[in-house]
């Protein structure tokens, strides 16, 4: 043992270090080709330029357009979909937040529903989460967003169900088969990473303006993490345990109804969580398309830069999140917890449910019937106050700090960004397509440098290769600043658990406050500039890097730190030359996601000044000789997103290994 | 202690039962749903009307106006829908979409929709005259009153660089929705500088607020009738004056924009339906002026639209009056 170590140490440091030098060298080439080659076959297109592909993507779309009415795909395809869909967004509305024929209000009011959040609550959950969905609800009419609130709800809810709807079956084939999952995955990365933008607009011409166009829209986003985790799930069922149930006699399908599923159980409600985060999260860009709900309200005050009011109905979403996040959290321990209590408790647990669900009953009865209990008493004062607070502090905020920004601006724009920018976009195409082949393959291996190159080559074929190297500048900017905050941040919280619960909820707050929101007060302090896209992606980014290296922070066994300790390390070497270095997997892994999620940013960033794919997006959204172009983009950043994280998954799978 | 948990427990559910009971009874005395469904005025002839919103606040002020009139005056039953205009036009085919009030020119949305596909029809001018072009914040113009010459631009090029323009001075465009013809305008004009897109509404009216407040360099493109001109009265700068069909060659323009008609855009069915809507459509127009104050009502003193255009609506009787007609 302690031979094969002390063998197996320094030929690992000798690759190390032949991988590094390597890298060094791979660098060196490129800025020596850039000083003779700059300038050359870079592939720039105009913003008002089109290639043959972007106009081909404009063709098919408008020839769909022009004949939806005739085409039988759509008589009996597409329009019975729209149908199914628009019935059941309309019915659970009807049930919460739109008034049907007939009627002033919605069919149950809000007394109605707070007692049914509350009793579902508890009776999934505990006491403790129905307490706080009581809260939370209660809060929501009070900022006087209550039929807003209702109407996201609604949205919400319809499609979290179409998404489990197919989620549950297609996660339960991928976990059984490791080739289905290997053939769905590449989708789940294209459902994840292609911008919404891009299909908002093909999204209304085959399902029409309305509801069911914006539950599609958000089930495509929100079925993957539900598809993935329910996967997951199935997959870390001990074999020995199907191996045991099938030994008895069991066939596969009751293996998989009485002991896979039954097991998987736990998980699978996390996915149920995600899917629901992921969902809250389109709720302001299916107001694009004329989704009802908090959305709404958020872009209307951005058009007049109401930033207090964009803030209120951003809160909103927020303590929405919250509440459903903790309640399916709960839902998912429940039976655990249940288990290891005593059972007096359960004996009373079942008449308990019988009276809750009388006291529901009648709550919603009158809520149902009486305008009281039906419409949400007072003038959401409090919203009303919430919004000038905001709008107080932005104020503030923008007075005062907006010469230090300027200089951080242009501090990280002038010694970063432009440089590598200059470096990505003016150097021949097919040379930084060659640095970036030969880094993959050094860095994940030759699987790794065979996609990458295949995304390289799909990148030019796309036509968009400048925008693409522009985008990914600003990308890699981000990342490098999301890394530097994760680290510092992230070594904080795992180091101390008081860090820990005082950071938590406002990273919660970060991931789910729709980015609309910030963008008015970071123009203010930033103008329209790529660094201003920069800063609001590290925004939605930093949270997810900060949780995993907390993670791998206290996952470094307490033995090993208290040893070094003891060896005399001050606390600057125990995290530089301990905790570090053995989260080492985490770090790589914090990398890899908080590059896809500034990537998901591109598109909003492209909103604020950063040009590049995100404008041809947004561009491709607004205007109909553009929509090829926005097509195209949407790929490049898929391919980007996917070209990154198989290299970083790679590195990952070696730096662990 | 298990016993003391029980009885918490019961405890609890008779407070809920008391709360439940309590509330049933107290409620015998409150207003049923549906009681006062006399509402104001039934529904008319007029049926539903659907409006499309685009994202503009002058937008939003045309379309509460016309969906207030439409309302209390018609009795229809308006539904408003927010969407960018492509989508908005899409709807004209599939019903979804009645009218689109304010078009900015938009040649290629006409040539497929109405020229092309027949679904769409136009029903007028609104009265209003877009005039797009370029625009710095007033103490500039205040300062540097030669700088509304397009002549005299490159004098000043370095002034407006920005850390986005590469060097040259920044010329700031907007939503990607909007018509432009900037960066060939930038290089028929042979000016030294670059054209930014800031990508959004939002962020274009933010850096003219910030410009104007701590006096900053920023030149770029703007538009009339807007609220934001209201707070801050930026000052248009003269490009080469338009002649009609010097915009004809899109890579060789050299001239100002044209000053748009702005007009209504109806879907055919609508147009044949003879719902009373669609005279109030055919017949509204309103000034540059109009609108603003509207809009003003909206994005400034945050009133909701129904109640800006209540306050216009009841200043401008008359002028609802002839719509009515």
């Amino acid at each position: 043992m302690a031979v094969a170590l002390e063998k197996s140490a320094p030929v690992a440091g000798v690759r190390r270090v032949g991988r590094r030098t390597v890298v060094a060298a791979i660098l060196a080439a490129w800025l020596l080709l850039f000083v003779v080659l700059r300038g050359k076959q870079t592939l720039t297109l105009a913003a008002a330029d089109l290639t043959d592909l972007h106009r081909w993507f404009n063709d098919v779309n408008d020839s769909i357009g022009a004949d939806r009415n005739s085409n039988p795909l759509f008589l009996y395809f597409f329009n019975e979909i729209r149908l199914v869909i628009d019935n059941l967004v309309t019915f659970v509305q009807h049930l919460i937040s739109q008034p049907p024929a007939g009627r002033p209000v919605p069919q149950i009011g809000w007394l109605g529903v707070v007692g049914i959040a509350g009793y579902v609550s508890w009776a999934v959950g505990n006491w403790r989460v129905a307490l706080l969905a009581v809260a939370g609800f209660t809060f929501l009419g009070l900022q006087g967003l209550w039929q807003e609130s209702m109407d996201t709800l609604s949205l919400t809810l319809s499609a979290v169900l179409v998404a489990l709807l197919f989620a549950i079956p297609l996660g339960v084939g991928a976990g059984l088969s490791e080739r289905f999952n290997r053939i769905v995955t590449p989708f789940l990365d294209f459902m994840q990473t292609m911008p919404t933008f891009v299909y908002l607009a093909p999204l209304t011409l085959f399902f029409l303006i309305g509801g069911a166009s914006a539950t599609i829209a958000t089930v495509i986003y929100a079925a993957p993490p539900a598809i993935r985790i329910t996967a997951h799930a199935i997959r870390s069922v001990p074999e020995t345990t199907v191996e045991a149930a099938e030994s008895l006699g069991a066939t596969r399908r009751q293996a998989l109804l009485k002991v896979l599923l039954p097991m998987s159980k736990r998980t699978v409600v996390m996915g149920v969580n995600q899917s629901i985060m992921a969902a809250l999260a389109m709720v302001t860009i299916a107001a694009l398309i004329d989704a009802p709900g908090l959305g709404k309200t958020v872009v209307q005050a951005l058009q007049s830069l109401d930033v207090g009011t964009a803030f209120n109905a951003g809160l909103a979403i927020v303590v929405m999140a919250i509440v459903l996040d903790r309640v399916t959290t709960a839902a998912g321990a429940r039976e655990e917890t249940a288990r290891r209590s005593k059972n007096r408790l359960l004996t009373w647990r079942r008449p308990l449910l019988g009276v809750g669900a009388v006291v529901t009953a009648v709550l919603v009865y009158l809520s149902h019937t009486y305008v009281w209990a039906a419409e949400f008493p007072g003038e959401g004062s409090i919203g009303g106050s919430i919004a000038s607070a905001a709008d107080t502090v932005t104020a503030w905020v923008q007075d005062n700090l907006s010469g230090l920004t300027n200089a951080f601006r242009d501090g990280i724009t002038n010694g970063l960004l432009n440089p590598l920018q200059t470096l990505l976009t003016d150097s021949p195409w097919w040379l930084v397509g060659a640095v970036l082949i030969a880094l993959g393959a050094v860095l994940g291996g030759w699987r790794a440098g065979v996609t990458t190159a295949v995304c390289v080559g799909l990148l030019v074929g796309t036509g968009l290769w400048s925008d693409a190297m522009t985008t990914l500048a600003s990308t890699l900017v981000a990342t490098v600043l999301v890394m530097l905050l994760g680290i510092v941040l992230g070594v904080w919280m795992g180091r101390s658990m008081l860090v820990d619960r005082l950071l938590r909820p406002s990273l919660d707050a970060a991931q789910v406050m729709p980015p609309f929101v910030y963008l008015v007060p970071f123009l203010a302090l930033f103008g329209a500039t790529r660094f201003t896209a920069i800063v609001a992606a590290v925004v939605y980014a930093v949270p997810v890097a900060i949780k995993i290296i907390a993670d791998g922070v206290r996952a470094v066994p307490g033995t090993t730190v208290e040893a070094a300790v003891s060896a005399g390390c001050n606390t600057w070497q125990i995290i530089t030359k301990v905790q570090l270095p053995m989260s080492c997997g985490a770090l790589t892994l914090a990398t890899n996601q908080g590059l896809i999620y500034v990537l998901s940013m591109v598109v909003v960033g492209g909103l604020v000044g950063a040009g590049a794919l995100g404008y041809d997006v947004v561009a491709g959204f607004s205007q109909g000789q553009l929509y090829g172009k926005g097509l195209a983009a949407g790929l490049a950043i898929v391919l980007l997103g996917v070209m990154f994280d198989r290299i970083t998954q790679a590195a990952a799978r070696r730096a662990s290994a | 202690m298990a016993a003391q948990v029980r009885q918490w427990r019961t405890g609890t559910v008779g407070a809920a039962v008391v709360t439940v009971l309590g509330l049933t009874l107290t409620a015998c005395g409150g207003a049923k749903v549906g009681d006062d469904s006399a509402g104001s005025g039934s529904p008319g002839k007029c049926g539903t009307f659907n409006l499309a919103v685009n994202p503009w606040v002058g937008y939003e002020a045309d379309a509460a106006v016309v969906a207030y009139v439409a309302q209390k005056d018609l009795g229809c039953t308006v539904k408003k829908k927010d969407l960018k205009e492509e989508i908005a036009w899409q709807g004209f085919g599939t019903g979804e979409v009645d009218t689109v009030l304010e078009n900015w020119g938009h040649d290629d949305l006409k040539k497929k929709y109405i020229t092309q596909q027949k679904t769409a029809v136009s029903a007028g001018s609104t009265g209003n005259k877009g005039i797009i072009g370029w625009y710095v914040p007033p103490w500039l113009a205040k300062a540097h009153p030669d700088i509304t010459d397009w002549k005299n631009l490159n004098k000043y090029a370095s002034e407006f660089r920005t850390s986005e323009s590469g060097g040259k001075g920044q010329l700031l465009d907007g939503d990607p929705s909007y018509v432009t013809n900037d960066a060939a305008l930038v290089t028929n004009l042979k000016l030294d500088f670059k054209v930014v897109y800031a990508g959004s509404e939002t962020a274009l009216i933010q850096s003219f607020r910030k410009a104007e407040k701590n006096r900053e360099w920023v030149i770029g493109y703007f538009y009339e009738p807007q609220w934001f001109l209201s707070e801050v009265p930026l000052v248009k700068v003269n490009l080469p004056a338009y002649t009609t069909g010097c915009d004809a060659d899109a890579a060789k323009i050299a001239c100002d924009y044209p000053v748009y008609d702005l007009d209504k855009i109806v879907s055919v069915k609508f147009a044949k339906s003879g719902s009373p809507a669609y005279r109030l459509v055919k017949n509204f127009t309103w000034t540059n002026d109009d609108q603003n104050t509207v809009a003003k009502y909206i994005a400034v003193d945050k009133m909701s639209p129904e109640a800006a255009a209540k306050k216009w609506v009841e200043a401008n009787r008359d002028k609802v009056d002839a719509w009515l007609k």
